[in-house]
């Protein structure tokens, strides 16, 4: 960003003259002061995986979750200001149910994706609001679509991914993950894998104390999204810790 | 004051009616008769209660014919948008539920018992009724209106599952004759569409001079 504001970053329903709306701008700087946050669309199913910062130890250890569902078979992950994801969730839970109850089926996520999308995109338009300072991304999956991924941004434009990262180190996550076949990738490899990255990028230097959130979306659930089970989590988990290690030894030498 | 025999100035339109849907290998058949009666009154011998929905989605509209018109336009535009919105066809069940949700909402102020038929891509063919009270239930084949009540036997003793089309067709033809041969408040024509993925194709059917086909002529009693 080299122009500040100079008068054209007050109003979210300014243009700047060289075509900037800067209110979006600096809700994009929200999201990057966040935890990393990542998503990987694999053979079977997605996996949302959080980079928790943990602010205070007094905190409890559930608490500040970044990681939510929609539906039954549709998760929402959040990077940025937490309160302001908190709003696009309970929007896209009411979403779902008056899809629910107007046509008698689940919500499919593209629709959702489009309606989410506009709400967010409506906050960029006026004076008297401000944008949603989040990025988010939504997944789910079921034996007729197969798994499907969707990130949005503060400006309220959004596309599919095969896998998308954002937050602190979406760079670095974004190189990792352009190195993996997740085409091919089951859920296992996709855990394993998205552990790994969310270790690797994490800044312990800056960022003492955080906790890894893993939620999927997958065959294995049963098309449900659920945070994943203590003995998946492990995988991840270790499969982070010892990447980790790693990286360290490297740089003894 | 007393005025005899004029109801048909005061009464309601009401299609007093056989209407009809099944499924079949491949799609939905839908039928019904073309009276509108009010009272007494035949107030037209041609009327269309098949209305289509979208392109691959129609309704039978049996009751107030005021109340189903108003409801099926209500469901077409509103599918319609849908559509636009979502960027692909309607399923049947996500129409059913739309008119499940209008009938059930005001069925205090409505008389609409209405079947809704047609095929997509996710289910095929597929046929759900709605009657009076709002309900909503999907069968393999159902009947309406205030000709299905001389047809039940028939229905149950013909109906097959899985027929081929042009079976399914003529077992449409030949319920909704019976029952407009018994019922004074059907008659006309017999109409029928044909849904499939194909599209839809549409007869009409004139009732044949009686004795009704098969329908041996009179039984007689025999005496000593």
């Amino acid at each position: 960003m080299s122009s500040i504001g100079t008068g054209y970053d007050l109003s979210a329903s300014q243009f700047s003259p060289d075509g900037r709306v800067f209110q979006i701008d600096y809700a994009g700087k929200a999201v990057e002061q966040s935890g990393t946050l990542i998503g990987l669309r694999g053979k079977n199913g997605v996996v949302l995986a959080v980079e928790k910062i943990v602010r205070s130890p007094l905190y409890e250890e559930d608490s500040g979750s970044r990681i939510y569902s929609v539906d039954k078979h549709i998760g929402i992950a959040i990077a940025g200001l937490l309160a302001d994801g908190r709003q696009i969730v309970e929007t896209a839970r009411k979403e779902a149910l008056n899809y629910k109850q107007q046509f008698d089926r689940p919500i499919p996520i593209k629709v959702l994706n489009d309606r989410i999308s506009s709400f967010i995109h409506a906050y960029t338009l006026y004076s008297a609001v401000r944008p949603f300072g989040v990025s988010v991304i939504l997944a789910s999956y079921s034996p007729e679509t197969g798994p499907q991924m969707y990130m949005i941004e503060p400006s309220g434009s959004s596309y599919g991914y095969s896998g998308c990262a954002t937050g602190k180190a979406k760079q670095a996550a974004k190189t990792e993950i352009e190195k993996l076949k997740l085409a091919d990738m089951d859920i296992e490899e996709l855990i394993t894998q998205a552990g790994k990255i969310i270790y690797q990028v994490h800044d312990e230097l800056k960022d003492k104390l955080f906790k890894m959130e893993l939620s999927w979306v997958c065959e294995l659930s049963d098309g449900l999204h659920q945070i994943v089970p203590d003995e998946w989590y492990k995988k991840a988990y270790t499969a982070g810790v010892e990447s980790k290690r790693d990286d360290d030894s490297d740089n003894d030498i | 004051m007393e005025m005899s025999g004029n109801d048909w100035m005061t009464a309601k339109h009401s299609t007093g009616t056989t209407i009809m849907a099944v499924e079949f290998d491949g799609g939905v058949v839908i039928g019904a008769d073309s009276r509108t009666s009010t009272g007494s009154y035949i107030a037209s011998r041609l009327t269309d209660k098949l209305y289509q929905v979208t392109d691959k989605i129609y309704c039978c509209r049996s009751g107030s014919a005021a109340d189903t018109q108003a409801i099926a336009d209500i469901v077409r535009y509103s599918m319609n948008y849908h559509e636009n919105q979502t960027g692909c066809e309607p399923l049947v069940a996500e129409a059913a539920s739309e008119f499940r949700n209008y009938c059930y909402n005001y069925r205090s102020s409505l008389m609409a018992g209405i079947i809704v038929a047609g095929w997509d891509k996710e289910n095929g063919g597929q046929v759900y009724s709605v009657p009076l009270g709002g309900m909503l239930i999907r069968q393999n084949c159902t009947i309406g209106g205030s000709g299905s009540a001389y047809v039940y036997g028939f229905v149950k003793e013909f109906y097959r599952e899985r027929m081929a089309k042009d079976e399914c067709v003529e077992f449409v033809k030949k319920t909704v004759l019976h029952a407009m041969y018994h019922d004074g408040s059907s008659g006309g024509v017999v109409r029928i569409a044909v849904i499939t993925k194909d599209g839809v194709e549409r007869n009409v059917y004139f009732a044949p001079p009686e004795p009704l086909p098969n329908v041996s002529p009179v039984v007689r009693m025999v005496s000593a």
